[in-house]
Protein backbone atom coordinates (compact mmCIF):
# COMPACT_ATOMS: atom_id res chain seq x y z
CA UNK A 1 0.00 0.00 0.00
CA UNK A 2 0.93 3.64 -0.40
CA UNK A 3 0.39 6.17 2.37
CA UNK A 4 -0.24 9.74 1.29
CA UNK A 5 1.96 11.71 3.70
CA UNK A 6 1.14 14.93 1.85
CA UNK A 7 -1.09 15.16 -1.24
CA UNK A 8 0.12 18.55 -2.47
CA UNK A 9 -2.46 21.17 -3.46
CA UNK A 10 -4.91 18.64 -4.97
CA UNK A 11 -4.49 14.98 -5.78
CA UNK A 12 -6.85 12.22 -6.86
CA UNK A 13 -6.81 8.65 -8.11
CA UNK A 14 -7.43 8.52 -11.87
CA UNK A 15 -7.63 5.90 -14.58
CA UNK A 16 -9.17 6.38 -18.03
CA UNK A 17 -12.61 7.10 -16.58
CA UNK A 18 -16.08 5.61 -16.90
CA UNK A 19 -17.27 6.01 -20.50
CA UNK A 20 -20.70 4.75 -21.51
CA UNK A 21 -22.82 6.38 -18.81
CA UNK A 22 -23.12 9.95 -20.10
CA UNK A 23 -26.82 9.42 -20.93
CA UNK A 24 -27.37 8.74 -17.22
CA UNK A 25 -25.68 12.00 -16.23
CA UNK A 26 -22.34 10.40 -15.33
CA UNK A 27 -19.28 12.39 -16.48
CA UNK A 28 -16.53 10.38 -18.12
CA UNK A 29 -13.89 11.64 -15.66
CA UNK A 30 -10.46 9.94 -15.84
CA UNK A 31 -7.00 11.49 -16.15
CA UNK A 32 -7.24 15.09 -17.36
CA UNK A 33 -4.06 14.53 -19.39
CA UNK A 34 -4.71 10.93 -20.41
CA UNK A 35 -1.60 10.47 -22.61
CA UNK A 36 0.64 11.23 -19.62
CA UNK A 37 -1.11 8.64 -17.42
CA UNK A 38 -0.88 6.12 -20.26
CA UNK A 39 2.84 6.80 -20.64
CA UNK A 40 3.50 6.44 -16.91
CA UNK A 41 1.62 3.13 -16.92
CA UNK A 42 3.54 1.79 -19.92
CA UNK A 43 6.83 2.60 -18.22
CA UNK A 44 6.03 0.23 -15.34
CA UNK A 45 4.53 -2.45 -17.58
CA UNK A 46 0.93 -1.71 -16.59
CA UNK A 47 -2.05 -1.73 -18.90
CA UNK A 48 -2.50 1.90 -19.97
CA UNK A 49 -5.86 1.92 -18.23
CA UNK A 50 -4.46 1.19 -14.75
CA UNK A 51 -5.26 3.69 -12.02
CA UNK A 52 -2.54 6.08 -10.90
CA UNK A 53 -2.32 9.27 -8.89
CA UNK A 54 -2.96 12.63 -10.54
CA UNK A 55 -1.08 15.41 -8.75
CA UNK A 56 -2.00 19.04 -9.30
CA UNK A 57 1.02 21.31 -9.00
CA UNK A 58 3.12 18.48 -7.53
CA UNK A 59 4.11 18.86 -3.92
CA UNK A 60 3.33 15.34 -2.75
CA UNK A 61 5.02 12.97 -0.32
CA UNK A 62 4.22 9.26 -0.67
CA UNK A 63 5.38 6.50 1.67
CA UNK A 64 5.50 2.98 0.27
CA UNK A 65 4.51 0.03 2.44
CA UNK A 66 5.55 -2.36 -0.32
CA UNK A 67 8.38 -2.73 -2.79
CA UNK A 68 7.27 -0.91 -5.88
CA UNK A 69 8.19 0.13 -9.38
CA UNK A 70 6.84 3.58 -10.07
CA UNK A 71 7.04 6.09 -12.92
CA UNK A 72 6.06 9.73 -13.16
CA UNK A 73 4.93 11.48 -16.33
CA UNK A 74 3.19 14.71 -17.18
CA UNK A 75 4.23 18.07 -15.72
CA UNK A 76 7.96 17.61 -14.93
CA UNK A 77 8.75 17.85 -11.23
CA UNK A 78 11.90 17.29 -9.21
CA UNK A 79 11.55 13.79 -7.73
CA UNK A 80 13.38 12.11 -4.88
CA UNK A 81 12.96 8.43 -4.14
CA UNK A 82 14.51 7.50 -0.81
CA UNK A 83 16.50 10.79 -0.74
CA UNK A 84 18.02 10.05 -4.13
CA UNK A 85 17.17 12.15 -7.13
CA UNK A 86 15.01 10.26 -9.59
CA UNK A 87 13.89 11.14 -13.08
CA UNK A 88 10.60 11.78 -14.75
CA UNK A 89 9.43 9.34 -17.41
CA UNK A 90 11.53 6.46 -16.14
CA UNK A 91 10.85 3.39 -14.03
CA UNK A 92 12.03 4.01 -10.45
CA UNK A 93 12.50 1.31 -7.83
CA UNK A 94 11.13 2.19 -4.40
CA UNK A 95 11.94 -0.28 -1.62
CA UNK A 96 9.40 -1.09 1.06
CA UNK A 97 9.39 1.74 3.59
CA UNK A 98 10.76 4.19 1.05
CA UNK A 99 9.44 7.69 0.60
CA UNK A 100 8.94 9.55 -2.66
CA UNK A 101 9.03 13.34 -2.63
CA UNK A 102 7.61 15.22 -5.57
CA UNK A 103 8.40 18.94 -5.84
CA UNK A 104 6.56 21.64 -7.75
CA UNK A 105 6.53 21.27 -11.55
CA UNK A 106 8.87 23.44 -13.61
CA UNK A 107 6.17 23.68 -16.25
CA UNK A 108 2.70 22.26 -16.73
CA UNK A 109 0.16 21.51 -14.02
CA UNK A 110 -0.64 17.81 -13.65
CA UNK A 111 1.80 15.00 -12.91
CA UNK A 112 0.91 11.31 -12.93
CA UNK A 113 2.37 8.69 -10.63
CA UNK A 114 1.93 5.14 -11.90
CA UNK A 115 2.79 2.16 -9.75
CA UNK A 116 3.31 -1.34 -11.12
CA UNK A 117 0.11 -3.25 -10.38
CA UNK A 118 -1.97 -0.07 -10.34
CA UNK A 119 -3.82 1.66 -7.52
CA UNK A 120 -6.40 -0.90 -6.45
CA UNK A 121 -9.17 1.10 -4.79
CA UNK A 122 -12.67 -0.29 -5.34
CA UNK A 123 -13.99 0.64 -8.80
CA UNK A 124 -17.32 2.46 -9.16
CA UNK A 125 -19.17 1.89 -12.45
CA UNK A 126 -16.04 0.29 -13.84
CA UNK A 127 -13.59 3.04 -12.93
CA UNK A 128 -11.36 4.03 -10.02
CA UNK A 129 -11.39 7.69 -10.99
CA UNK A 130 -12.46 10.43 -8.62
CA UNK A 131 -15.08 12.50 -10.38
CA UNK A 132 -14.81 15.95 -8.86
CA UNK A 133 -18.17 17.03 -10.30
CA UNK A 134 -20.40 14.17 -9.17
CA UNK A 135 -18.39 12.76 -6.26
CA UNK A 136 -18.26 9.26 -7.77
CA UNK A 137 -15.14 7.23 -7.07
CA UNK A 138 -12.66 7.43 -4.21
CA UNK A 139 -12.41 10.59 -2.11
CA UNK A 140 -9.88 13.30 -2.93
CA UNK A 141 -6.52 12.30 -1.40
CA UNK A 142 -5.64 13.72 2.01
CA UNK A 143 -2.70 13.34 4.35
CA UNK A 144 -3.14 9.89 5.86
CA UNK A 145 -5.05 8.33 2.96
CA UNK A 146 -3.84 4.78 2.35
CA UNK A 147 -4.09 3.39 -1.18
CA UNK A 148 -3.88 -0.34 -1.94
CA UNK A 149 -1.57 -1.45 -4.74
CA UNK A 150 -2.76 -4.17 -7.11
CA UNK A 151 -0.98 -7.42 -7.83
CA UNK A 152 1.14 -7.06 -10.95
CA UNK A 153 0.68 -10.78 -11.61
CA UNK A 154 1.80 -11.96 -15.03
CA UNK A 155 1.68 -8.51 -16.62
CA UNK A 156 4.28 -7.16 -19.03
CA UNK A 157 7.92 -6.87 -17.99
CA UNK A 158 9.47 -3.44 -17.60
CA UNK A 159 11.47 -3.04 -20.80
CA UNK A 160 12.14 0.67 -21.16
CA UNK A 161 14.67 2.74 -19.21
CA UNK A 162 13.25 6.14 -19.97
CA UNK A 163 10.94 7.96 -22.34
CA UNK A 164 10.82 11.43 -23.78
CA UNK A 165 7.79 13.65 -23.61
CA UNK A 166 7.25 16.95 -25.34
CA UNK A 167 7.59 20.32 -23.59
CA UNK A 168 4.60 21.77 -21.76
CA UNK A 169 4.13 25.11 -23.40
CA UNK A 170 2.72 27.90 -21.25
CA UNK A 171 1.29 29.41 -24.45
CA UNK A 172 0.16 26.63 -26.78
CA UNK A 173 -1.73 26.92 -30.00
CA UNK A 174 -4.91 24.87 -29.66
CA UNK A 175 -6.99 23.69 -32.60
CA UNK A 176 -10.74 24.15 -32.29
CA UNK A 177 -13.21 22.52 -34.63
CA UNK A 178 -15.97 25.10 -35.04
CA UNK A 179 -19.50 24.00 -34.17
CA UNK A 180 -21.93 22.61 -33.23
CA UNK A 181 -23.35 26.02 -32.27
CA UNK A 182 -21.00 28.46 -34.00
CA UNK A 183 -24.12 29.91 -35.66
CA UNK A 184 -25.26 31.25 -32.27
CA UNK A 185 -22.38 33.73 -32.37
CA UNK A 186 -21.71 36.92 -34.28
CA UNK A 187 -20.03 36.36 -37.67
CA UNK A 188 -16.72 37.74 -36.38
CA UNK A 189 -16.66 35.54 -33.26
CA UNK A 190 -14.32 33.00 -34.89
CA UNK A 191 -11.92 35.86 -35.67
CA UNK A 192 -12.15 37.08 -32.08
CA UNK A 193 -11.39 33.56 -30.89
CA UNK A 194 -8.43 33.31 -33.29
CA UNK A 195 -7.01 36.73 -32.39
CA UNK A 196 -6.56 35.81 -28.71
CA UNK A 197 -4.71 35.22 -26.56
CA UNK A 198 -6.89 33.90 -23.76
CA UNK A 199 -5.55 33.66 -20.23
CA UNK A 200 -6.35 30.82 -17.85
CA UNK A 201 -8.35 32.09 -14.87
CA UNK A 202 -7.85 30.89 -11.32
CA UNK A 203 -11.30 29.21 -11.24
CA UNK A 204 -9.92 26.29 -13.21
CA UNK A 205 -10.23 22.65 -12.25
CA UNK A 206 -10.89 19.17 -13.62
CA UNK A 207 -14.33 20.24 -14.83
CA UNK A 208 -13.08 23.00 -17.07
CA UNK A 209 -10.60 25.75 -17.81
CA UNK A 210 -12.09 29.20 -17.50
CA UNK A 211 -10.56 31.77 -19.80
CA UNK A 212 -10.19 35.53 -19.68
CA UNK A 213 -9.92 37.50 -22.88
CA UNK A 214 -12.03 39.05 -25.58
CA UNK A 215 -15.72 38.22 -25.08
CA UNK A 216 -17.36 36.23 -27.86
CA UNK A 217 -20.39 38.11 -29.03
CA UNK A 218 -23.63 36.23 -29.51
CA UNK A 219 -25.92 36.53 -32.51
CA UNK A 220 -28.80 34.94 -30.55
CA UNK A 221 -29.84 35.41 -26.96
CA UNK A 222 -31.14 32.82 -24.54
CA UNK A 223 -30.17 29.26 -23.78
CA UNK A 224 -30.14 26.22 -26.00
CA UNK A 225 -32.43 23.38 -24.89
CA UNK A 226 -30.05 21.18 -22.89
CA UNK A 227 -27.85 19.07 -25.13
CA UNK A 228 -24.98 16.62 -24.76
CA UNK A 229 -21.51 18.08 -24.28
CA UNK A 230 -18.34 16.45 -25.66
CA UNK A 231 -14.89 16.55 -24.07
CA UNK A 232 -13.05 19.71 -25.11
CA UNK A 233 -16.26 21.65 -25.76
CA UNK A 234 -15.68 25.41 -25.74
CA UNK A 235 -18.82 26.50 -23.98
CA UNK A 236 -19.68 30.16 -23.84
CA UNK A 237 -21.77 31.46 -20.92
CA UNK A 238 -23.61 34.79 -21.19
CA UNK A 239 -20.53 36.82 -20.20
CA UNK A 240 -18.89 35.70 -23.48
CA UNK A 241 -15.77 34.25 -21.80
CA UNK A 242 -15.16 30.70 -23.01
CA UNK A 243 -14.77 27.63 -20.80
CA UNK A 244 -12.98 24.55 -22.15
CA UNK A 245 -14.48 21.35 -20.75
CA UNK A 246 -12.08 18.79 -19.29
CA UNK A 247 -12.56 15.23 -17.98
CA UNK A 248 -15.17 15.92 -15.26
CA UNK A 249 -17.36 18.15 -17.43
CA UNK A 250 -21.16 17.95 -17.08
CA UNK A 251 -22.78 15.59 -19.57
CA UNK A 252 -25.43 18.07 -20.74
CA UNK A 253 -25.66 21.85 -20.75
CA UNK A 254 -27.57 24.80 -22.14
CA UNK A 255 -24.87 27.30 -23.09
CA UNK A 256 -23.89 27.25 -26.76
CA UNK A 257 -20.66 25.50 -27.78
CA UNK A 258 -18.78 27.54 -30.38
CA UNK A 259 -16.28 24.78 -31.04
CA UNK A 260 -14.61 21.68 -29.69
CA UNK A 261 -10.89 21.44 -28.98
CA UNK A 262 -9.17 18.82 -31.15
CA UNK A 263 -8.73 15.60 -29.19
CA UNK A 264 -4.94 15.72 -29.34
CA UNK A 265 -4.91 19.25 -27.94
CA UNK A 266 -7.18 18.63 -24.93
CA UNK A 267 -4.20 17.38 -22.84
CA UNK A 268 -2.32 20.61 -23.66
CA UNK A 269 -5.21 22.59 -22.20
CA UNK A 270 -5.34 20.28 -19.16
CA UNK A 271 -1.70 21.16 -18.44
CA UNK A 272 -2.23 24.94 -18.39
CA UNK A 273 -1.83 26.78 -15.11
CA UNK A 274 -3.79 29.82 -14.01
CA UNK A 275 -2.09 32.79 -15.69
CA UNK A 276 -0.89 30.75 -18.70
CA UNK A 277 -2.15 31.84 -22.09
CA UNK A 278 -3.39 29.98 -25.10
CA UNK A 279 -4.10 30.76 -28.72
CA UNK A 280 -7.05 29.14 -30.44
CA UNK A 281 -6.71 28.03 -34.03
CA UNK A 282 -10.26 27.59 -35.34
CA UNK A 283 -10.62 25.06 -38.12
CA UNK A 284 -13.81 24.42 -40.09
CA UNK A 285 -16.17 21.72 -38.89
CA UNK A 286 -15.13 19.18 -41.53
CA UNK A 287 -12.51 17.28 -39.60
CA UNK A 288 -8.97 17.86 -38.46
CA UNK A 289 -5.89 16.23 -39.88
CA UNK A 290 -3.33 15.21 -37.31
CA UNK B 1 -33.48 18.31 -38.58
CA UNK B 2 -29.73 18.61 -38.93
CA UNK B 3 -26.62 16.64 -38.04
CA UNK B 4 -23.84 18.87 -36.77
CA UNK B 5 -20.17 18.16 -36.12
CA UNK B 6 -19.30 18.42 -32.44
CA UNK B 7 -15.53 18.21 -32.75
CA UNK B 8 -13.55 15.46 -34.42
CA UNK B 9 -15.16 12.63 -32.51
CA UNK B 10 -18.83 13.44 -32.06
CA UNK B 11 -21.95 14.32 -34.01
CA UNK B 12 -24.91 16.23 -32.64
CA UNK B 13 -28.21 15.15 -34.19
CA UNK B 14 -31.02 17.68 -33.99
CA UNK B 15 -34.30 15.82 -33.73
CA UNK B 16 -36.81 18.65 -33.37
CA UNK B 17 -38.61 16.96 -30.47
CA UNK B 18 -37.93 14.85 -27.38
CA UNK B 19 -39.96 11.96 -28.83
CA UNK B 20 -37.82 11.71 -31.96
CA UNK B 21 -34.69 12.01 -29.79
CA UNK B 22 -35.88 9.09 -27.66
CA UNK B 23 -36.75 6.99 -30.67
CA UNK B 24 -33.34 7.66 -32.24
CA UNK B 25 -31.70 6.83 -28.89
CA UNK B 26 -33.61 3.53 -28.79
CA UNK B 27 -32.69 2.69 -32.40
CA UNK B 28 -29.00 3.40 -31.72
CA UNK B 29 -28.98 1.28 -28.56
CA UNK B 30 -30.78 -1.62 -30.26
CA UNK B 31 -28.26 -1.71 -33.11
CA UNK B 32 -25.23 0.27 -31.98
CA UNK B 33 -22.97 1.41 -34.83
CA UNK B 34 -19.32 0.37 -34.50
CA UNK B 35 -17.09 2.42 -32.17
CA UNK B 36 -19.93 4.41 -30.58
CA UNK B 37 -18.91 5.22 -27.00
CA UNK B 38 -21.70 7.51 -25.85
CA UNK B 39 -25.27 8.17 -26.96
CA UNK B 40 -26.49 11.24 -25.06
CA UNK B 41 -30.04 12.46 -25.57
CA UNK B 42 -30.71 16.13 -24.90
CA UNK B 43 -34.06 17.87 -25.02
CA UNK B 44 -34.25 17.86 -28.83
CA UNK B 45 -30.90 16.35 -29.74
CA UNK B 46 -28.81 13.20 -29.50
CA UNK B 47 -25.03 13.53 -29.13
CA UNK B 48 -23.18 10.52 -30.53
CA UNK B 49 -19.56 10.21 -29.43
CA UNK B 50 -17.43 7.79 -31.45
CA UNK B 51 -13.69 8.62 -31.37
CA UNK B 52 -12.62 5.70 -33.55
CA UNK B 53 -15.43 5.84 -36.10
CA UNK B 54 -15.29 7.21 -39.63
CA UNK B 55 -17.35 10.35 -38.96
CA UNK B 56 -18.70 10.64 -42.51
CA UNK B 57 -19.90 7.06 -42.55
CA UNK B 58 -21.42 7.49 -39.08
CA UNK B 59 -23.13 10.65 -40.27
CA UNK B 60 -24.86 8.89 -43.15
CA UNK B 61 -25.89 6.03 -40.86
CA UNK B 62 -27.34 8.55 -38.39
CA UNK B 63 -29.19 10.34 -41.19
CA UNK B 64 -30.92 7.08 -42.08
CA UNK B 65 -31.83 6.30 -38.49
CA UNK B 66 -33.04 9.86 -37.95
CA UNK B 67 -35.36 9.53 -40.94
CA UNK B 68 -36.82 6.32 -39.47
CA UNK B 69 -37.17 7.92 -36.03
CA UNK B 70 -38.87 10.99 -37.48
CA UNK B 71 -41.21 9.00 -39.74
CA UNK B 72 -43.17 7.84 -36.71
CA UNK B 73 -44.03 11.45 -35.87
CA UNK B 74 -43.57 13.35 -32.65
CA UNK B 75 -45.66 11.00 -30.48
CA UNK B 76 -44.00 9.71 -27.34
CA UNK B 77 -45.88 6.39 -27.12
CA UNK B 78 -43.44 3.96 -28.74
CA UNK B 79 -40.32 5.50 -27.27
CA UNK B 80 -41.95 5.39 -23.86
CA UNK B 81 -42.92 1.78 -24.39
CA UNK B 82 -39.30 0.91 -25.19
CA UNK B 83 -37.95 2.53 -22.05
CA UNK B 84 -40.81 1.40 -19.81
CA UNK B 85 -43.02 3.09 -17.24
CA UNK B 86 -42.09 3.77 -13.63
CA UNK B 87 -44.55 4.65 -10.87
CA UNK B 88 -43.02 6.73 -8.12
CA UNK B 89 -44.78 6.70 -4.73
CA UNK B 90 -44.71 10.16 -3.18
CA UNK B 91 -45.43 11.61 0.22
CA UNK B 92 -46.47 15.17 -0.64
CA UNK B 93 -45.15 17.05 2.39
CA UNK B 94 -42.47 19.19 0.70
CA UNK B 95 -41.21 22.40 2.24
CA UNK B 96 -42.19 24.42 -0.83
CA UNK B 97 -45.73 23.11 -1.27
CA UNK B 98 -47.17 26.28 0.25
CA UNK B 99 -44.96 28.64 -1.77
CA UNK B 100 -45.89 26.81 -4.99
CA UNK B 101 -49.55 27.12 -4.02
CA UNK B 102 -49.07 30.84 -3.41
CA UNK B 103 -47.17 31.37 -6.69
CA UNK B 104 -49.77 29.54 -8.74
CA UNK B 105 -52.83 30.78 -6.93
CA UNK B 106 -53.87 27.18 -6.33
CA UNK B 107 -54.52 25.30 -3.13
CA UNK B 108 -51.90 22.80 -1.91
CA UNK B 109 -54.32 19.97 -2.71
CA UNK B 110 -54.67 21.23 -6.28
CA UNK B 111 -50.87 21.40 -6.64
CA UNK B 112 -50.64 17.77 -5.54
CA UNK B 113 -53.49 16.70 -7.80
CA UNK B 114 -51.97 18.42 -10.85
CA UNK B 115 -48.49 16.99 -10.19
CA UNK B 116 -49.78 13.47 -9.59
CA UNK B 117 -52.10 13.84 -12.59
CA UNK B 118 -49.33 14.82 -15.03
CA UNK B 119 -47.99 12.23 -17.48
CA UNK B 120 -44.22 12.65 -17.42
CA UNK B 121 -41.50 11.37 -19.70
CA UNK B 122 -37.79 11.52 -18.95
CA UNK B 123 -36.33 14.03 -21.39
CA UNK B 124 -32.65 13.70 -20.57
CA UNK B 125 -30.30 13.41 -17.60
CA UNK B 126 -27.79 15.93 -16.32
CA UNK B 127 -26.82 18.04 -13.31
CA UNK B 128 -25.93 14.90 -11.35
CA UNK B 129 -25.74 11.15 -12.01
CA UNK B 130 -29.31 9.84 -12.25
CA UNK B 131 -30.90 13.31 -12.27
CA UNK B 132 -33.70 13.00 -14.84
CA UNK B 133 -35.41 16.06 -16.29
CA UNK B 134 -39.09 15.07 -16.46
CA UNK B 135 -41.14 16.68 -19.22
CA UNK B 136 -44.91 16.99 -19.07
CA UNK B 137 -45.53 19.13 -16.00
CA UNK B 138 -48.95 20.78 -16.07
CA UNK B 139 -48.37 24.40 -17.25
CA UNK B 140 -50.26 25.70 -14.21
CA UNK B 141 -47.35 24.42 -12.08
CA UNK B 142 -44.56 26.18 -13.96
CA UNK B 143 -42.83 28.20 -11.23
CA UNK B 144 -39.37 29.79 -11.06
CA UNK B 145 -36.49 28.26 -9.11
CA UNK B 146 -35.76 29.46 -5.61
CA UNK B 147 -33.91 32.78 -5.46
CA UNK B 148 -31.34 31.19 -3.16
CA UNK B 149 -30.67 27.48 -3.75
CA UNK B 150 -30.55 25.16 -0.76
CA UNK B 151 -27.06 23.98 0.11
CA UNK B 152 -28.31 20.43 0.53
CA UNK B 153 -31.43 18.72 -0.76
CA UNK B 154 -32.01 15.18 0.53
CA UNK B 155 -32.06 12.27 -1.94
CA UNK B 156 -35.57 11.26 -2.96
CA UNK B 157 -36.86 14.82 -2.90
CA UNK B 158 -39.56 15.35 -5.53
CA UNK B 159 -39.28 18.84 -6.96
CA UNK B 160 -40.35 21.17 -9.75
CA UNK B 161 -38.80 24.16 -11.54
CA UNK B 162 -39.89 25.85 -14.76
CA UNK B 163 -41.48 23.24 -17.04
CA UNK B 164 -39.71 20.32 -15.33
CA UNK B 165 -40.08 17.95 -12.43
CA UNK B 166 -37.36 15.72 -10.97
CA UNK B 167 -36.43 13.34 -8.18
CA UNK B 168 -33.10 14.22 -6.55
CA UNK B 169 -30.97 11.08 -6.96
CA UNK B 170 -28.48 11.93 -4.22
CA UNK B 171 -27.88 14.67 -1.68
CA UNK B 172 -26.85 17.83 -3.52
CA UNK B 173 -27.35 21.57 -3.53
CA UNK B 174 -30.52 22.50 -5.37
CA UNK B 175 -32.75 25.39 -6.32
CA UNK B 176 -35.89 23.49 -7.29
CA UNK B 177 -39.08 23.72 -5.24
CA UNK B 178 -39.73 20.66 -3.11
CA UNK B 179 -43.21 19.13 -3.29
CA UNK B 180 -42.56 15.86 -1.49
CA UNK B 181 -40.32 12.81 -1.17
CA UNK B 182 -40.12 9.21 -2.31
CA UNK B 183 -38.43 6.11 -0.92
CA UNK B 184 -37.81 4.85 -4.44
CA UNK B 185 -34.09 4.96 -5.19
CA UNK B 186 -33.66 6.44 -8.64
CA UNK B 187 -29.85 6.14 -8.48
CA UNK B 188 -27.81 3.21 -7.17
CA UNK B 189 -24.23 2.63 -8.35
CA UNK B 190 -24.53 -1.04 -7.37
CA UNK B 191 -27.54 -1.59 -9.64
CA UNK B 192 -27.39 -2.33 -13.36
CA UNK B 193 -28.32 0.04 -14.86
CA UNK B 194 -27.54 2.47 -12.01
CA UNK B 195 -30.27 4.93 -13.03
CA UNK B 196 -33.93 3.95 -12.75
CA UNK B 197 -35.08 6.73 -15.08
CA UNK B 198 -33.18 6.63 -18.39
CA UNK B 199 -34.27 8.95 -21.23
CA UNK B 200 -37.67 8.07 -22.66
CA UNK B 201 -39.01 6.45 -19.49
CA UNK B 202 -42.60 7.35 -18.71
CA UNK B 203 -43.17 8.40 -15.12
CA UNK B 204 -46.22 8.81 -12.92
CA UNK B 205 -46.20 10.06 -9.36
CA UNK B 206 -48.55 8.21 -7.03
CA UNK B 207 -49.64 9.96 -3.80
Amino acid sequence: MIEIVAPGPYATVQDLGRPGYAHLGVPRSGAADAPSLRLANRLVGNPESAAGIELTFGGAVLRFGVNAWIALAGAPCPVEAGRRPAGMCAPVWVPQGGTVNVGAPREGLRTYVAVRGGIAVEPVLGSRSTDSLSGLGPPVLRAGTVLPVGDAGPQAAIRVDSAVQGPFSPGPSVRVVLGPRADWFAPDAADTLRAGPYEVATETNRVGVRLRGAALERAREGEIPSEGMPLGAVQVPPDGRPIVFLADHPTTGGYPVIGVVAARDVPLVAQLRPGDRLWFRPVPGRGVRT
Amino acid sequence: MTIRRAGEHALLVETGSPAVAHRLDALLRADRPAHVEEIVPGQETVLVVAPDADQERLESRLAGLLASAAAAGPREDEAGAAAGTVEIPVVYDGEDLESVAALTGLGADDVIALHAGSEFVVGWLGFAPGFAYLLGLDPRLHVPRLDAPRTSVPPGSVAIAGPYSAVYPSASPGGWRLLGRTDLRVWDVAADPPAKLPPGTRVRFVP
